[in-house]
Parts: C-alpha cells; sequence; structure tokens
C-alpha cells in the first residue's frame, strides 16, 4: 500500500534517515521501532509529506507522493498523527474530530455528528463536550488518534500512540486499534511499547541511527542479534547468550 | 549620473541620521534578541525620552548631552519596571499577547504625552543646534556628527557587557535557553527586566543625541517605530553591529531616496525593504536563521 | 441557531429605533457603534477566527475609502457601484499581501510588522500622487440623495451602516458553523496538525484575509460616504488599525458578538470621559491602552469570554 523507497535526509550533516526502503502491506497492522533517535518520526514525516527527501521517493497505491504538501497526503487517504500530541486546545474533542470529519463531509452538522461516532470508537463518548486543554494524556492521546480517523483514512500513521500511558489504558486502546484494523484501515505505527508491538504487529521494521537494521515477524525480530545490540548496545547479545549458557 | 557633490553630503547625512536610527534600534535589538519580544512601545519610550531631555534642558538648563548620566539611567529603571511590573504578568507565555501589551502601552503613553504637553512640536535651542561640521567640503550638522559617535560608543559598550560581564553571560544564557538557564540557578525574570531596561536606557542615550538636531511632540514615535524594526529585522535580530550597519544603510537609503524621489516618496525605500527582508531573508544580514 | 436570532433581533430593534428615538445623539452613537462593530469584525475574521493579528488593517480601509472617492470624483461613477467595487478592491489587496506573507510563512509577529509597514507604503503612496489628491486628500461633492449613497439624515446612514454590520456579524456566524470556519480556526489553533487532516493551510488563511479586507474596506467605503473627505492620514493611519483591533480584542477575539461588545464598551467609555473630563483629547485613548492591556492580564478572551461558551 505504501512503499518508502531508498529515503534519505539529513539534517545539518547528520544523516538522519540513510538509504531506507520499505513496504508496507495494506489491511495489517505493522510496526516501525527502534531505540530513541533512530529515525522513526524523521521517517514518518518523510512519508507524510511535512519532510522533504534528499533522495528516494514515498509511492501510495502506486502513486508517487513524493515531496507533496501533508494536506494533499491526507486527501490521497494517509493520515497521521503526532508524537508530540497537538490538539487545537480551545476547542471541544467534538470540534477537534469535526475539523478531521469535515475533510469528507462539507455540513457542520453531518461533521459534528461523524465526530461523535467516531468518538465512540475510541471511547470518548463521555468526553465530547470537554475542551480538549482539560483531558488528561490518555484522553488526548485517543484524542489524536480519533482525529485522525475521522478523515476516514486507507492507512493511518501512528506515532507512538501509546507512549505515556499505563498498562491499564494500554490495555484498553490494543483492542481499538485492531478495531481500525478490522474495519479496513492499514495500521503502520511507530511503537516504544513492546507489550503491543508483539501483541499487535503482524509485520516489523527495526531502525536504528537512521538504518534499516532488521525487518519480520514480531517474534523473529526481537530475537535478532542486532536488534538486541541496538537497543541495548554492543555486545549484549553475546553476554545475554553466556547467561543462557551458564543457566544451562 | 548623480552629481557627487550632492551625493557625498547626502550620503554623509545618510550616515548620521542613520547612527541615530541605530542608536534606537541598538535597544530594541537587544529586547528582541534576548526576551523574543518586539516591543512595541519603543517608539512611545523614545517619546518620552525626548521629553524628559526637553524638560531638563527647558526647565533646569541642563545641556541634552550633560543629561545623559541623568536620562540612561532613568530609562533604565523605567524599563525594569515596567518589564517587571506589567510585561512579565500580561504575557502568560504568549508571544503575541506581548505584542498586543506593548501596543496597549504605546497607545497609553503617546496620549499621556497629548494631554499633559499638548500636540505643540517642541524643540530646544543650544549652542551648537545650528552648527556645521566640514567634512571634506559637506556640511554635516554638528550634533549628527556627535550622535555618530555616540552610535559607536554605544554599540561597543553594549558589546562590551554582552560579551564580557557575568550579567551579559547570564543575558545569553537566557537568550539561548529559558529553562536551562532557570535550572543554573539565574534569576531568568530579573535578566530580562535587567535588558528590557538596557534597551530603554539605549533609548535615554538616543534621546540626548536627537534632540538638539530633532524636536519631540506625542507622535514622534511613530515614525521611529517602524524604521526601528525595520534595521532590527536588516541587520538580523539580536545582533548589535547588525543593528549598527543596518542603521547607516537605512539612514543613507532615506537620504538617497529623498534625494531622488522626493522627501514623501523617499520614505517608501525603507518599508519595501523592511517588507522584502521579512519575506525572503527573516534572519536579516547578521542574524542567525531563527 | 440562537446566534441567528440574536442577529435578527438585534437588526430588527435596531431598525426600528428612528421611530421611537429622536435624538440624534443616540442615533449616532449607534452609528458609531455599528461602525465600530464592522471595523472590528472584519479584523476579527482575520485575527480572532484566523489567528494573525494584523496591525495595519487600515490598508484595507483606507484601499475602500479611496476607491470610493476616486471612482466618484475622478470617474463620475454612482457611489452605489462604486461600492462593489471599493469592497472586491479591498478583498484583492486581502489577497495580495496574504499571497506575499503566508506563501513566505510569516506568522506571529512578523505578520504583524509586515501588515503595519504595507499601511506605511499604501500612505505614503497615496500622499504622493494626485490621483488620489496627495496631501490634501479628496472630497466628496454633497448630493445627499439616497442615489448617491448620501443621506440628509442619520436615519439614512444608520441603515446603510446597520446593513454592513450585519453582514459582517452574519460572516462571523458563518464561520461558526461551516466548514470553512472549522478550517480556520484550527489553522489558527495548530497549523501542523489541520495539515496532517487535509486542511489546505495557505488556502484558508488567504480566504481569510481576502473576506477580512473586502468587509473593513466597505467600513472605509461608509466613512467617506458619511464624511464626504479622506486623506492619507485617516485612511491609512494608525488609529483606524488601533480602533479595528481593540473593538475585537477587548470584545472577544474568535466570536460573533465580541467586535459588538467591545464597540459598545469603547464607545460609552468615550462618552463618559467627555462628559467628565472634557476638554481633554486622546484621555479616551489613555483608557483604551490601559483597557487592552488590562484585557490581556487579566481576560484574555475579553468580554465575551465572561459569558462563558456561549458566543
Amino acid at each position: 500500500m505504501l512503499a518508502a523507497n531508498n529515503l534519505a535526509i539529513s539534517f545539518g550533516g547528520l544523516k538522519a534517515v540513510a538509504n531506507v526502503s520499505l513496504r508496507v502491506p495494506p489491511g495489517k497492522i505493522t510496526a516501525l521501532i527502534g531505540p530513541n533517535g533512530a529515525g522513526k518520526s524523521t521517517l514518518f514525516g518523510l512519508v507524510s509529506g511535512f519532510l522533504k527527501p534528499d533522495a528516494g521517493s514515498v509511492v501510495l497505491e502506486g502513486r508517487d507522493i513524493t515531496g507533496i504538501k501533508p494536506h494533499a497526503v491526507c486527501r490521497l487517504g494517509m493520515t497521521r498523527t503526532f508524537q508530540i500530541v497537538q490538539p487545537f486546545a480551545q476547542q471541544t474533542v467534538r470540534e477537534n474530530i469535526a475539523v478531521g470529519a469535515h475533510l469528507h463531509l462539507a455540513g457542520r452538522k453531518a461533521a459534528l455528528a461523524a465526530a461523535e461516532e467516531v468518538a465512540g470508537r475510541v471511547g470518548l463518548t463521555e468526553q465530547l463536550d470537554k475542551l480538549a486543554s482539560d483531558l488528561t494524556i490518555a484522553g488526548r492521546k485517543r484524542l489524536e488518534l480519533a482525529r485522525a480517523l475521522a478523515t476516514r483514512p486507507k492507512l493511518i500513521l501512528l506515532d507512538e500512540v501509546l507512549a505515556g500511558l499505563n498498562p491499564q489504558e494500554i490495555g484498553e486502546m490494543i483492542p481499538v486499534l485492531r478495531g481500525i484494523r478490522d474495519s479496513g484501515v492499514t495500521v503502520f505505527m511507530i511503537e516504544h511499547v513492546m507489550q503491543a508491538v508483539m501483541n499487535l504487529a503482524e509485520y516489523v521494521w527495526v531502525i536504528a541511527q537512521g538504518e534499516l537494521i532488521a525487518e519480520g515477524l514480531p517474534g523473529e525480530v526481537t530475537s535478532n542479534e542486532q536488534v538486541i545490540e541496538a537497543y541495548l548496545g554492543h555486545g549484549t547479545a553475546a553476554r545475554l547468550r553466556e547467561k543462557g549458557a551458564t543457566r544451562g | 549620473m548623480l552629481d557627487p557633490a550632492i551625493l557625498f553630503p547626502s550620503i554623509l547625512n545618510g550616515l548620521t541620521t542613520g547612527a541615530v536610527y541605530a542608536l534606537i534600534a541598538l535597544g530594541l535589538t537587544l529586547i528582541y534578541g534576548v526576551l523574543h519580544i518586539i516591543n512595541f512601545a519603543h517608539g512611545a519610550a523614545l517619546m518620552m525620552a525626548l521629553y524628559g531631555v526637553y524638560f531638563l534642558h527647558e526647565k533646569l538648563g541642563l545641556d541634552p548631552y550633560v543629561s545623559l548620566p541623568i536620562m540612561v539611567p532613568a530609562m533604565f529603571v523605567a524599563g525594569y519596571g515596567l518589564y517587571r511590573g506589567v510585561i512579565a504578568r500580561a504575557s502568560h507565555g504568549k508571544d503575541e499577547n506581548i505584542l498586543l501589551v506593548t501596543l496597549g502601552l504605546s497607545i497609553i503613553l503617546e496620549n499621556a504625552a497629548l494631554y499633559f504637553w499638548k500636540s505643540d512640536t517642541l524643540t530646544i535651542e543650544t549652542p551648537y543646534t545650528l552648527s556645521t561640521v566640514n567634512i571634506f567640503g559637506a556640511m554635516i550638522s554638528t550634533p549628527k556628527v556627535v550622535a555618530f559617535g555616540g552610535a559607536l560608543v554605544a554599540t561597543v559598550i553594549l558589546l562590551l557587557i554582552i560579551g564580557k560581564t557575568n550579567l551579559g553571560r547570564a543575558i545569553r544564557a537566557c537568550a539561548k535557553e529559558r529553562q536551562g538557564a532557570r535550572l543554573v540557578g539565574i534569576d531568568v525574570d530579573h535578566v530580562f527586566a535587567m535588558s528590557f531596561g538596557i534597551g530603554l536606557a539605549c533609548l535615554g542615550a538616543a534621546a540626548c543625541f536627537l534632540l538638539p538636531a530633532y524636536y519631540v511632540n506625542p507622535q514622534v514615535g511613530n515614525g521611529f517605530v517602524l524604521i526601528a524594526f525595520t534595521i532590527v529585522v536588516l541587520g538580523g535580530m539580536g545582533s548589535f553591529v547588525g543593528a549598527l550597519l543596518g542603521g547607516f544603510l537605512i539612514g543613507i537609503v532615506e537620504s538617497i531616496g529623498g534625494l531622488m524621489l522626493g522627501e514623501s516618496l523617499g520614505q517608501i525605500g525603507i518599508f519595501v525593504i523592511f517588507i522584502a527582508v521579512l519575506l525572503f531573508r527573516p534572519q536579516g544580514l547578521f542574524g542567525a536563521k531563527a | 441557531m440562537r446566534s441567528l436570532w440574536l442577529i435578527a433581533l438585534l437588526v430588527l430593534v435596531v431598525a426600528l429605533l428612528p421611530l421611537f428615538v429622536t435624538s440624534g445623539f443616540a442615533i449616532n452613537f449607534v452609528i458609531m457603534v455599528l461602525y465600530a462593530t464592522l471595523l472590528g469584525q472584519a479584523w476579527n475574521i482575520l485575527g480572532g477566527f484566523g489567528g494573525q493579528f494584523s496591525f495595519g488593517h487600515a490598508v484595507f480601509f483606507g484601499t475602500g475609502a479611496y476607491a470610493m472617492s476616486v471612482l466618484q470624483v475622478k470617474f463620475g461613477l454612482n457611489a452605489w457601484l462604486a461600492l462593489p467595487c471599493a469592497v472586491v478592491l479591498g478583498g484583492l489587496v486581502g489577497t495580495g499581501i496574504g499571497a506575499l506573507s503566508f506563501r513566505y510563512g510569516l506568522k506571529g509577529s512578523y505578520f504583524s510588522l509586515v501588515t503595519l509597514a504595507f499601511a506605511e507604503v499604501f500612505r505614503i503612496l497615496a500622499n504622493t500622487f494626485d490621483f488620489t489628491g496627495a496631501g490634501v486628500g479628496l472630497q466628496l461633492p454633497l448630493k445627499e440623495s439616497a442615489a448617491d449613497l448620501q443621506f440628509a439624515t442619520k436615519t439614512g446612514y444608520l441603515y446603510a451602516v446597520l446593513a454592513l454590520a450585519a453582514i459582517s456579524l452574519l460572516t462571523a456566524w458563518w464561520l461558526k458553523n461551516s466548514r470553512y470556519g472549522a478550517w480556520l480556526t484550527a489553522v489558527r489553533d495548530n497549523e501542523d496538525s489541520a495539515a496532517a487532516l487535509g486542511v489546505n493551510a495557505f488556502r484558508v488563511k488567504l480566504i481569510a484575509i481576502s473576506i477580512s479586507g473586502a468587509l473593513m474596506a466597505s467600513g472605509g467605503a461608509f466613512y467617506v460616504q458619511m464624511y464626504r473627505y479622506i486623506d492619507p492620514h485617516i485612511a491609512y493611519g494608525s488609529s483606524i488599525s488601533v480602533e479595528a483591533l481593540l473593538a475585537a480584542i477587548i470584545g472577544g477575539m474568535g466570536t460573533i458578538f465580541g467586535p459588538l461588545l467591545g464597540a459598545v464598551v469603547l464607545h460609552a467609555l468615550s462618552e463618559l470621559t467627555r462628559n467628565y473630563i472634557p476638554d481633554a483629547p486622546g484621555v479616551s485613548l489613555i483608557i483604551y491602552g490601559a483597557l487592552l492591556v488590562l484585557i490581556i492580564m487579566f481576560m484574555p478572551r475579553g468580554i465575551a469570554g465572561l459569558f462563558g461558551r456561549k458566543r
């Protein structure tokens, strides 16, 4: 559904993303993981039009969208959320979500009604008339998700939508995310919360220091030595193996 | 094309006028560079300083240059108080709010001046008001030449303060990283207030240099506000040298513009430059990219 | 819906006013308030709803005023025909300034400064060319006939400004209840998020500044018809720019009735000071400035903010 081909971008000499290629399959939940600063959000930015790549291309459903502005990318069916939530603070939850709904609905009443419906799907019904600035972090994350959903995307890019949530809140969100996939939306997520990745992702890419170092099923990838080293440091894989060996 | 005999004095005049503009812009660029606020009250503050110099001359017989050691500290105190008392309280952290608050202050100051001193245009008479200095054949008014020197001295002093003193170090820290500065124990509000105070103190100096060659009325600040902003933006927000050179450049543009297009239309060059810089090179000639 | 009824009620009350009130002073007061509402609402469209604070809104006012004058005086066009021209021209100036400013990503204070610079440029141009009467300005010949959009009595002007103010209020209502308005406030509150949700921020802002410019120009056109005189200082001077933003901010930015509330408060204060502190030009302005500072400090949502979220 979405293909990134040899994407690269540098910021003042630092290669934030270097030669990354991946293909996001339609209809599934897939994940992009990697240590902090690896370039995950940068990749999202490249793919969604917020950043212009120095090299490479982005293809959405067969159409080259490299360098197209974010609002145009959204209209083509790919919507992203932000790692640091950016709600329309002085507007209510309903009004926030309605902005997303307006992508396809011209009427105000229709958009507000659609907002209610989407809020129901993510569990925000109780908060519809609250100001976005009055929500908890969990609420704001749901709002971010709801707004993106309201645009009826074919592919949704979730940037750490579970970050900052406690285990119970995460537990509540996992079925929501599954529900989104089941309704026909392709989900591509950046996540740090391994519990979610293992539970939800049907395919995983691992990025470290701007480069793709591994990809595959969640189980394969997490036992990949290179991946372990990227997260835990050089030589960890060997040490862990030794530990495992001495334990017998 | 243009007769050098006319062009040369025009450029010199532009330089000296520009020096006064630079003095006004120096304070503004400090305030912007450190506090990241656009001080809309700068023109009104200059106007008040000019009235200050005027009354010191009329009531106490003090020569404007002699008033320097009075005006500069007075304006500093006013600036410090204004920041701590009003501006800091009103910001709520948003840039636009400060813009509006300083606009409000400028309205208050301008109309207070109108109420107290009516709209008469006032000038002072000093022994050197009409004297001129001969520079390679061009006759330039003495007060303006003194102003030129004053601007250079002020720039050097500011550079020394910012570069060599503890306060300057603190100012630089707060300008770069507000939270970090707090964490290492710098009283950020105090530093900001000091910066604002220094910015207004520059206006005190500017007024002393300006009045002998100019005039004062309640609206005088308005004319300088946009020009000062143009210089600050042109020179690069936060750069003293940039403000100085920008001042000279604008002064020359205005002078030559006036020569070629007439008094009224001549000023247009300044604002066209302003718009162009804002659109195409907002970091100015010397500033860092925001 | 409630707001729509309120607007209708307002229009009705003012329309019937001349039947019950004969005091010229009262009629004039209402005219001034409605005029200030128009200017404030024009600013509000771009500033309150759009989040782009213009400090040079006079650039649109002056364009409308001069268009109205020049078309009548130099080209002999009928006032009723000149009016739409003035409005459209104001809108186009808005589009032009917006296209330049937003294309280059000007925001916040920089945008405010650039609008101020444009107002100054226009002022200098108007002051230079004979076409606009240069420093002397332009005077409209006295015609006192409705066919020429001049009225023998104040009542005529009351209805004229009522119509314009009503249009501005309806525009604000439309912003509160339309897709475009939702897009505009989204861009105001967070441009990146809005873009991620499919909103074309550039186009949205461009439309806002065009509408704002057109409304403001209609204010300039009205001014010229009522006072029959315009010069560069009145047209493009900062007092008009300030008047527009004062009404909107004090009354409540981004609300339908904010500019109206602000206009009422400002003019009421003006009358009170004139009564209690006579012979003091500019005192009301001192109070305005203080009010602006106080509102920003303590009540940033303006007077409308006191009414909770009902706007």
